[in-house]
């Protein structure tokens, strides 16, 4: 140390931020821990954003059996046009194409104007396929559309797939690390004897467990800038709503998490015992509470019991506040529940913790 | 009327139908190094640990420097040096890191950080994680965790438990010094050693009770000699060893012999004077026709005192 410190006067001294501090290089200074809250997530939006993109509009794969009358000018006909791609075949080997998949129709000339188209209706590309190329052949032929249409294209952010997801994982990120961060660091210290020798101190108890939802509170910070600020780099996820909002939002879900991840770790005295808790807390979570896909796709009936966990809430909300710029009105309830999710978890917690 | 650091009276805790401790008395003066020697599960620790804040007792009264629990419980808190049995420090905490975490808990009261690092001579591992450390590094730094309260009394759970020799002599040097600068120190140990070296009285427990109290000279001259002979019979030997081949009241009657103690076919002799009863040992196992197989002769120790007063031994009791 440089100088004499200043006990007692000094901050940096303060036991609540000595506490705050040891809490804070013990996860840092575990690459592991470092991986599943800070990378993980990451992996996961990339990899399901880029599995669910959507699509530019597709080609479509015919083959024109060449040996047919007036093939070339069928051919010629439907090269002109983008969204096809054509194929010349001979006999043997369009129907083989056709059978294998590697073209979705098969169009044969029969003379004069007619043509055949070969087909299965039961594969929707095929079926597509079918209208595009009649299209196509119809209007060269010089059809006129009797109905004058006109198309404006729409394709916003905040209604894709990677818009729904960034909010949910960024709840169930909120969520597991809450959870797993406090949970089973207290367990630990309470299996290494060390929860006792810290209770052999003059140490105030509610220093040590404000140590712990501070040190989450300074981690949450980091985690919800790298997750959405790789949504809205890679994505172009949009944040519609207020950022004070935002944060209240992150903020209260962490404190409710963080309440609930002290219960959890009130009494066990192994980290076995721990974790089976904590997965029990946080499955019917993971299921039901809209991480993936939409909780209104469950029954009616099960709806009051979904909307009144944690995680329905804070996924509803940072949604709302992301997709559709809710302001502290809108998103009101979702924070009632997490408040009161805090108002029962926290003060259990306390009552019942195994401090030896 | 000297001051006392600790007293006990009728201290009972029991853990379901296993009675830990049962009725302990005991006052230890300020200034003192007291030990409380005994086997594992004697009792020590939970008693330690009432004595620490850390556990209730079922009844009895405890004060600890003119204090109680119920009512002052912070104080005491500011005025002990614990160093518990199995606390296991967070491993990736810097030494520096962990004693200024500890010292912060002490506020203006306590000693810097630099001077116990200082005293636990771990300058050269300040930054190294806990992780990293040897036993008796840790067990070092363990002692500076409560250094840095700068307490007036120390309580030291089993400090040198599971130790190499050369740790513990290190650890013994430290306890030493804390005696020096005027501290009360409260330690449990169950190496008959470690009391004898530091301790100026010792306890002796067993199943939750003090059998024995003195300094350590005062135990082993309660045994009446200062001087153990042991010897084994060779198993072969005719007539049979044991009792019949060789009677108790034949050997208690040898020159000097206060005492005779037999255990797994060792005979146990207590003596005063080992030069006459060597030789008059072996006359009479001749005279028996008892062949010997091993001889052994020690100066007596807390081992003995634990010993004569059990029967067993410290270490399988």
């Amino acid at each position: 140390m440089p100088e004499m410190p200043e006990w007692g006067r000094s901050w940096r001294l303060h036991p609540l931020v000595q506490l705050t501090l040891v809490r804070y290089r013990e996860f840092i200074r575990e690459p592991e821990a470092m991986f599943w809250v800070f990378i993980f997530p990451i992996l996961m939006a990339a990899g399901l954003g880029i599995a669910f993109r959507n699509k530019p509009a597709e080609v479509s794969k015919i083959a024109v059996l060449t040996t047919a009358h007036q093939a070339d000018s069928v051919v010629a006909r439907l090269r002109r046009d983008s969204s096809v791609v054509v194929q010349s075949v001979t006999d043997s080997g369009g129907a083989e194409n056709l059978r294998t998949g590697k073209v979705a129709l098969l169009v044969i000339p029969r003379g004069g104007d007619s043509v055949e188209y070969r087909y299965d209706d039961t594969r929707p590309e095929a079926r597509s396929a079918r209208q595009l190329v009649d299209d196509v052949l119809q209007r060269g032929a010089g059809r006129k559309n009797p109905v004058g249409t006109r198309e404006t294209l729409v394709r916003e952010p905040g209604s894709r797939y990677i818009d729904f997801l960034v909010p949910g994982l960024l709840g169930m990120n909120l969520m597991s690390s809450s959870l797993w961060g406090l949970g089973f660091a207290l367990v630990d210290q309470r299996r290494k004897k060390l929860l006792k020798r810290l209770l052999a101190t003059p140490m105030a108890k509610t220093h040590y467990l404000a140590s712990f939802l501070l040190s989450r509170l300074t981690l949450l910070f980091m985690e919800v800038l790298i997750l959405v600020g790789f949504g809205v780099l890679a994505f172009g996820v949009p944040m519609r709503g207020s950022l004070l909002v935002f944060a209240t939002i992150c903020l209260l879900s962490t404190l409710a998490f963080g309440g609930l991840g002290l219960l959890v770790a009130a009494r066990p005295k192994t980290v076995e015992a721990a974790s089976g808790l904590m997965n029990l807390v946080m499955l019917p979570m993971w299921v039901f509470s809209g991480v993936f896909f939409s909780s209104s796709n469950f029954p009616k009936v099960a709806q009051p019991f979904i909307q009144a966990l944690p995680l329905t809430a804070a996924n509803n909300a940072l949604r709302a506040n992301m997709l559709e710029g809710a302001g502290f009105a809108a998103v009101a309830p979702e924070l009632g529940i997490l408040a009161l999710w805090l108002l029962i978890a926290f003060p259990i917690a306390l009552k019942i913790f195994r401090w030896r | 009327m000297t001051r006392l650091a600790l007293s006990l009276r009728g201290l009972r805790k029991a853990y379901g139908n296993v009675i830990a401790v049962d009725g302990l008395d005991l006052e230890v003066r300020v200034g003192e190094c007291f030990g409380f020697l005994g086997p594992n599960g004697a009792g020590k620790t939970t008693t330690i640990e009432i004595c620490e804040g850390l556990n209730d007792p079922d009844a009895g009264e405890v004060v600890v420097l003119d204090r109680t629990w119920a009512r002052d419980a912070a104080d005491l808190r500011m005025l002990l040096g614990i160093s518990l049995q199995e606390t296991q420090l967070s491993e990736k905490i810097t030494v520096e890191e962990t004693l200024t975490l500890f010292r912060s808990f002490y506020g203006v009261r306590g000693r810097p950080v630099e001077e116990a690092i200082a005293s636990v001579e771990l300058g050269e591992k300040r930054a190294a994680r806990v992780g990293t450390l040897s036993g008796g590094q840790k067990q070092r730094l363990a002692l500076a965790c409560a250094l840095v309260a700068d307490p007036e009394l120390f309580f030291l759970d089993e400090p040198t438990t599971g130790l190499d020799p050369q740790s513990r002599r290190q650890l013994w040097d430290l306890i030493e010094g804390f005696k020096r600068a005027g501290r009360t120190v409260i330690l449990t140990t169950h190496y008959m050693d470690e009391a004898e070296r530091l301790c100026d009285r010792v306890a002796i427990v067993d199943h939750g009770k003090v059998i024995a109290l003195g300094t350590p000279r005062e135990l082993i001259a309660s045994l009446g000699a200062e001087h153990v002979v042991e010897f084994a019979m060779a198993e072969s030997g005719e007539p049979r060893p044991g009792e019949e081949g060789l009677p108790d009241a034949a050997l208690a009657s040898l020159a000097g012999v206060h005492g005779v103690q037999r255990e797994n076919g060792t005979v146990r002799l207590r003596t005063a004077h080992v030069h006459q009863t060597v030789p008059a040992l072996l006359q009479l196992l001749q005279a028996r026709r008892v062949e010997m197989s091993e001889l052994r002769t020690h100066t007596a120790t807390l081992e003995d005192v634990f010993v004569s007063l059990t029967g067993r031994h410290l270490r399988d009791a």
